[in-house]
């Protein structure tokens, strides 16, 4: 489902004396349906990045990423947004919405935008929202004016209202208390039960042992680091 | 007489303007820009029918003029006065006798004839002015037929008050194709613009511009389809002939709130009088 | 699959200085683009360019017609020009009384375009107005009132609603949340996601804010002194830009 074939990634400062940073050079891996695979390696190893570049957030010098079958690399922007409204989910570690749209369109616009009728799209954002403890009374409010936490599980359920293909997790159960966490990892079984691919960033070993099948340590593709 | 030459204007000044009739005729409801000349009135007072008369006189004409539907009044007067002085033509205050009518917001009520010529005096040529005060952009809506505006206006008007308001310069369309400006005559002489037998021209002296509908010519008064076109009137008889077919005017009799409907049209109403039709406040 | 807007070399010059110069990019149905820049950089030239409101001196700006298939806008005669102008395109600019009649009412306002292209049922129009005055967020109530006296974010609602009642497929936007207070422009941008969602539109925003273009643009063209630098996703071209000016742009903007 998620195939990386020798992908490599610099960035060039220009205008810091155009210094060329090589971030991972020579990434090959693939994520089959049902497969969860955890990136690992030390801080700063790269493992944030190369998720970015999977989502196509970041831009590939080199390599192929073969995503249901598109590469990625070599794709028109129309392409790559439709891939990440029909196949390709991403959690962030950080919720980005717009100002005062309520909680519950933040988390529904994921089916919105797949033409999912806005009733049966809010149902979807409901159960989310209670599965994840998000108290109803907030759900008229912006996520914005949220605790860190709550923000967390806003952008965990806006992540699993679409039952996407292929997913990628940025520490999804950072800051959640013991309750919400098995929430998230149980999401992230059923996510796996029904053939979706996951990369995912675990800190929380636990987490990561219960749902992962392989590991990847990408410290092997940084420069430098590797030891 | 002598000093003057006929009709006041000179003779290439009156080519040029019969150049611009022409072509109005030509294309009915199109504005021609013609190159106006000082007149011996201030502008306002008629410049542009004065013009347009002068241009379309000759010495067999019998002229008349009207002014509100009358022939008496100050204006009326003195544009009559000023043809006979510099052009020497007849002149009258009956309809019938007349073969160039000048007239200032009316249209009479007796049926003009093939060979007559109504010559409308113009404050404001251009109908979609009020809404889009660029004439380099009116020009284009006319040439494009982009005439959307002139329902807004109309729209507006009904906003406001619940119905087209709009009782004087009713915007028309002439032959499907140009929006005109009628000049400010009452919405119930508008039925009488289309399919008339006489020639109509309009002239506009300040703002430069003739434009005309030739004999027989198809003028439509806009409207929406739920708000449909009605030519309304005082509803009341004359109150001097009696007559309930006419435009009429209200006068204020005395300061108790007293008032009485008379014909607009004083021509219309004195021949009426002289046949024996009575109103119930003839003396 | 047709592109939308097919714009194949555009080039502006205003004498020795350029415009812009030979910009070229497809839009497809349902795309947003967002153009940034610097003042200067030529993006409201192409904006204008683009829309029919300027002449280029080179190019061509290809529309995917609902009757007759592409057509280059710039060769066809100005009456279909202008008539592309109020069914299939809108403009949105950014000072609403560029865009409004400040002297007739919200509903005339918004009716105008229905009654330009031949509505004549008044109490359909009006109708049609008031539904569009809910959906930009203005209480029916006002249907009456002139826009002078709405507020700037209303005024700019109201003319996101004269432009869209028509239907239009394709809206260009100049700078559309320029000049309005924070709060405002978010609760524009969002009912701009709404309806350019709902509605299909495609759109092409101009803008010198990158906020903007990050909520509402899928794609994102940086242009300086004229010429386009950089292109690619919104997103991408954000956090990870590859031209120096890109990454000057984005650097320079304050981080809150």
């Amino acid at each position: 489902m998620i195939e990386l074939k020798d992908v490599s990634k610099t960035f060039t400062l220009h205008n810091q004396g155009s210094a060329v940073i090589e971030v991972i050079s020579d990434v090959s891996f693939a994520v089959a349906p049902g497969e969860c695979v955890a990136l690992t390696g030390a801080s700063g190893a790269g493992k944030s990045t190369l998720m970015r570049i999977i989502y196509g957030n970041y831009l590939t010098q080199a390599g192929e990423i073969r995503i249901g079958g598109l590469d990625i690399v070599r794709s028109e922007p129309r392409d790559i947004i439709k891939l990440r409204r029909d196949v390709l989910g991403y959690v962030s570690q950080f919720l980005r919405v717009v100002p005062r749209v309520p909680t519950l369109d933040v988390v529904a616009e994921p089916l919105r935008a797949l033409g999912v009728p806005t009733d049966e799209a809010q149902d979807r954002a409901s159960a989310l929202l209670t599965q994840l403890n998000i108290p109803e009374r907030l759900w008229s409010l912006s996520p914005t004016t949220f605790s860190g936490g709550e923000q967390q599980r806003v952008n965990i359920a806006r992540g699993f209202a679409h039952a996407y293909p292929a997913m990628l997790l940025d520490e999804p159960t950072a800051s959640l208390d013991a309750a919400n966490r098995e929430v998230v990892l149980s999401l992230i079984e059923d996510a796996k039960a029904r053939g979706a691919a996951i990369i995912g960033i675990f800190h929380d070993e636990a987490a990561r042992t219960r749902v992962c099948d392989r590991e990847i340590d990408v410290g092997r593709f940084t420069p430098g680091m590797a030891a | 007489m002598t000093e003057y030459n006929f009709a006041y204007l000179d003779e290439q000044t009156k080519r040029m303007i019969r150049r611009a009739i022409l072509k109005g005729l030509a294309i009915p409801g199109y504005q021609v820009p013609f190159a106006s000349r000082e007149m011996p009135m201030p502008y306002g007072w008629g410049t542009g029918g004065v013009q347009v008369s002068a241009a379309v006189l000759t010495p067999k004409d019998t002229f008349k003029v009207i002014d509100q539907g009358a022939d008496d009044t100050t204006n009326a007067v003195s544009i009559r006065t000023f043809f006979q002085r510099t052009a020497g033509v007849a002149t009258t205050t009956a309809t019938s006798d007349a073969t160039v009518i000048q007239t200032r917001h009316r249209i009479p009520e007796e049926p003009l004839h093939e060979g007559h010529i109504l010559v409308y005096q113009v404050p404001i040529p251009e109908p979609l002015r009020f809404l889009e005060p660029r004439e380099s952009e009116t020009r284009k809506m006319h040439s494009l037929e982009e005439y959307g505006l002139m329902h807004v206006k109309l729209y507006e008007d009904i906003s406001r008050h619940g119905h087209i308001a709009t009782s004087y310069a009713y915007p028309v369309k002439v032959e499907g194709r140009y929006v005109m400006d009628p000049s400010p005559i009452p919405k119930f002489d508008n039925p009488k613009l289309g399919d008339m037998a006489a020639i109509q021209l309009f002239g506009a002296g300040r703002e430069q511009r003739i434009y005309a509908l030739p004999p027989y010519t198809q003028v439509v008064s806009l409207d929406f389809e739920d708000h449909p076109f009605e030519a309304s009137k005082a509803d009341h008889p004359c109150g001097m002939c009696g007559a309930t077919d006419s435009y009429l005017d209200e006068l204020i009799i005395d300061d108790l709130g007293g008032r009485m409907f008379v014909c607009s049209d004083t021509d219309y109403c004195e021949a009426r009088q002289a046949a024996g039709h009575k109103g119930k406040d003839a003396a | 699959m047709t592109p939308l807007l097919s714009v194949q070399g555009i080039t502006k010059r205003y004498g020795a200085h350029i415009g812009c110069a030979d910009v070229s990019f497809d839009l497809y149905p349902g795309e947003v683009m967002g153009i940034v820049g610097e003042s200067g950089s030529g993006k409201s030239t192409l904006l204008n360019c683009m829309a029919g409101h300027l002449t280029p001196d080179a190019g061509h700006v290809v529309f995917d017609t609902r009757t007759d298939g592409p057509r280059d806008t710039i060769t066809m005669s100005e009456p279909e020009r202008r008539m592309l102008g109020r069914t299939d395109w809108a403009f949105v600019h950014q000072h609403a009384r560029d865009g409004l009649r400040m002297g007739v009412s919200a509903g005339g306002n918004v009716g105008e375009r229905l009654m330009a292209v031949g509505d004549r049922h008044y109490g359909d129009i009006r109708d049609k107005a008031m539904d569009w005055l809910g959906r930009v967020e203005i209480d029916a109530s006002r249907v009456d009132d002139r826009p002078r006296t709405f507020s700037g974010g209303m005024q700019q609602r109201l003319q996101i609603a004269r432009n869209l009642v028509t239907g239009p497929r394709l809206v260009f936007m100049d700078e559309p949340t320029g000049g309005l207070d924070v709060s405002v422009q978010a609760r524009l941008l969002d009912l701009l996601r709404g309806l350019v969602r709902d509605m299909g539109l495609s759109a092409i925003i101009v803008t010198h804010d990158l906020a903007v273009v990050r909520l509402l643009a899928d794609r994102l063209m940086v242009m300086k002194s004229g010429r386009v630098v950089e292109s690619g996703l919104t997103d991408q071209v954000l956090d990870d830009p590859q031209h120096a000016y890109s990454q000057l742009l984005v650097s320079s903007v304050l981080q809150v």
